[in-house]
């Protein structure tokens, strides 16, 4: 049984708890062990960055160090997260002055960090240490019925671009046809979904949001697909609202890759946090059990 | 007749600004900018800023401090990194928008009174320092408190959409080390 140390951020125990639900739930199908990073604090986001960039990778270096302390990789599936515990350890590398200051505080706090912590998204630990075929071995139910639009969004792919594209990622729109569905052309994949602007500048984060759901819709999707909590939580928490200032687009429902992952393996809704979807995605699941009765 | 200059001279613009941006992490190669455009036409933001990223950069260089600190441009930027990855000399104009977002508030300059984005920053930030971890639910509490308490009403359906599917809480988030923490930004107070 491989075993990684998981970094959940905060995200994923609050708004983006079907994310945990399911990320959980697939890796245990997998064989794969997750053990939480004990006393993890927050990565600061894109919020600390703004206020004070010393503080911000010191406050990062806490985790990377405390992860240090066990020899495995450590998975983040919040590209938030994800890009910053990446972007600690390269400016660490790159900026001298910086480095001097966070293993100050580092040190002052009884703390060290040497470096040699790997940091993974689950998108990639899927693909690489379990691997397309392998999974297409294990699908118990193709999802035939599900023409996705793969939503990346930015901070996964940017600017580390560790595994894919920067502008045009394939590595999700791959996972998903080896689970059986289609993957639409969807050429909006990593643009910029706001983020935090749909709680600070309403009218700019809706605008952003209209226009990935109205393209996802335009290209015959039925469903969108995302790997970061933020992404979904504008995407689905606000659609009702976004369908309601633009007309002409359809509810449809934006899911967690891992959740996709998941309903192919054959694991319940109820494990995956399906429950907890604000814009239903009921019918599209249903569906999935009726192509598996009709099947050859 | 009387003309009206639209533009600075150049002795009125501050050079020290100049100085300084170049050396924000990631800004070391802002002064080779050949105003290419490319981080305009890819930002997803820039039709909503007053100032483009391209003229930003170019202003920013040249020591248009107070107009560059006070635009709206920096805090709409969403740090997508689309200009980051595809700008042609490699300067890093996220990192830029993140050291004159930061300039802006050592400095309390700022597009409006009560906007809304510095406000849940710093709202952010203490948190973070204070408990270890955030916790959504307060956040955005606290923010409708700064700004206006009229969102607080907007945001009440949804809120309890979340609330019963199990994606919202109240309690508050922390790690139990909290000292580490205190230890760790006390030490870096003493090391500015």
């Amino acid at each position: 049984m491989k075993k990684y140390t998981y970094y959940p951020g905060c995200s994923v125990k609050g708004t983006a708890k079907s994310y945990e639900d399911s990320l959980l739930a697939v890796f245990r199908e997998l064989n794969l062990h997750l053990e939480e990073l004990p006393d993890w604090n927050c990565c600061g986001a894109t919020f600390y960055m703004s206020i004070d960039e010393v503080t911000s990778f010191t406050l990062s270096a806490r985790n990377l160090s405390l992860a240090e302390q066990y020899d495995r990789d450590v998975v983040a599936p919040c590209s938030a997260c994800y890009l910053v515990l990446l972007k600690t350890q390269d400016y660490i590398k790159r900026y001298p002055q910086i480095r001097e200051k966070v293993d100050a505080a580092l040190t002052a706090a009884n703390l060290t960090y040497k470096g040699s912590v790997k940091i993974r998204h689950p998108l990639e630990v899927l693909l690489n240490d379990i691997g397309l075929g392998e999974l297409k071995n294990r699908v118990k139910k193709p999802l035939r019925s599900f023409k996705i639009a793969a939503y990346y969004g930015c901070q996964l792919v940017r600017p580390f671009m560790v595994f894919d594209d920067p502008s045009y990622p394939e590595t999700m729109d791959s996972l998903m046809e080896t689970l059986g569905a289609e993957a639409i052309d969807y050429p909006v994949k990593t643009r910029c979904c706001g983020g935090s602007l749909m709680g600070t500048m309403e009218d700019v984060g809706m605008r952003l949001n209209y226009i990935l759901l109205n393209e996802a819709h335009k290209r015959g999707a039925n469903c969108i697909v995302t790997v970061c909590p933020l992404c979904q939580f504008n995407l689905e928490a606000y659609q009702k609202k976004i369908i309601k200032k633009y007309n002409g687009v359809p509810e449809i429902p934006v899911f967690y890759f891992t959740q996709l992952v998941g309903l192919a393996l054959g694991i319940s809704e109820k494990e995956l946090g399906l429950g907890r979807s604000i814009v239903s995605p009921d019918s599209l699941v249903e569906s999935l059990s009726v192509v598996q009765a009709t099947a050859p | 007749m009387q003309t009206h200059r639209k533009v600075k001279y150049e002795a009125e613009l501050d050079p020290s600004f100049t100085k300084w941006v170049s050396t924000v992490p990631g800004g070391e190669r802002i002064r080779e900018c050949f105003q290419c455009g490319t981080c305009s036409s890819i930002c997803p933001l820039s039709v909503y800023m007053d100032i483009s990223p391209r003229r930003l950069i170019a202003m920013a260089d040249a020591g248009f401090k107070e107009e560059v600190l006070s635009s709206f441009t920096i805090w709409l930027c969403a740090s997508c990194y689309s200009c980051s990855v595809n700008c042609p000399k490699d300067i890093k104009i996220t990192d830029i928008m993140y050291g004159l977002k930061r300039r802006a508030i050592e400095e309390g300059i700022f597009p409006s009174r009560h906007f809304a984005i510095p406000i849940l920053a710093k709202a952010f930030a203490n948190m973070v320092r204070k408990n270890g971890r955030a916790t959504e639910s307060r956040l955005v509490v606290s923010l409708a408190w700064r700004v206006s308490l009229f969102r607080l009403l907007n945001m009440a359906p949804l809120g309890i959409k979340l609330l019963l599917r199990g994606r919202l809480s109240f309690k508050k988030e922390k790690i139990q080390n909290k000292q580490e923490i205190q230890t760790m930004l006390k030490a870096l107070e003493a090391n500015r």
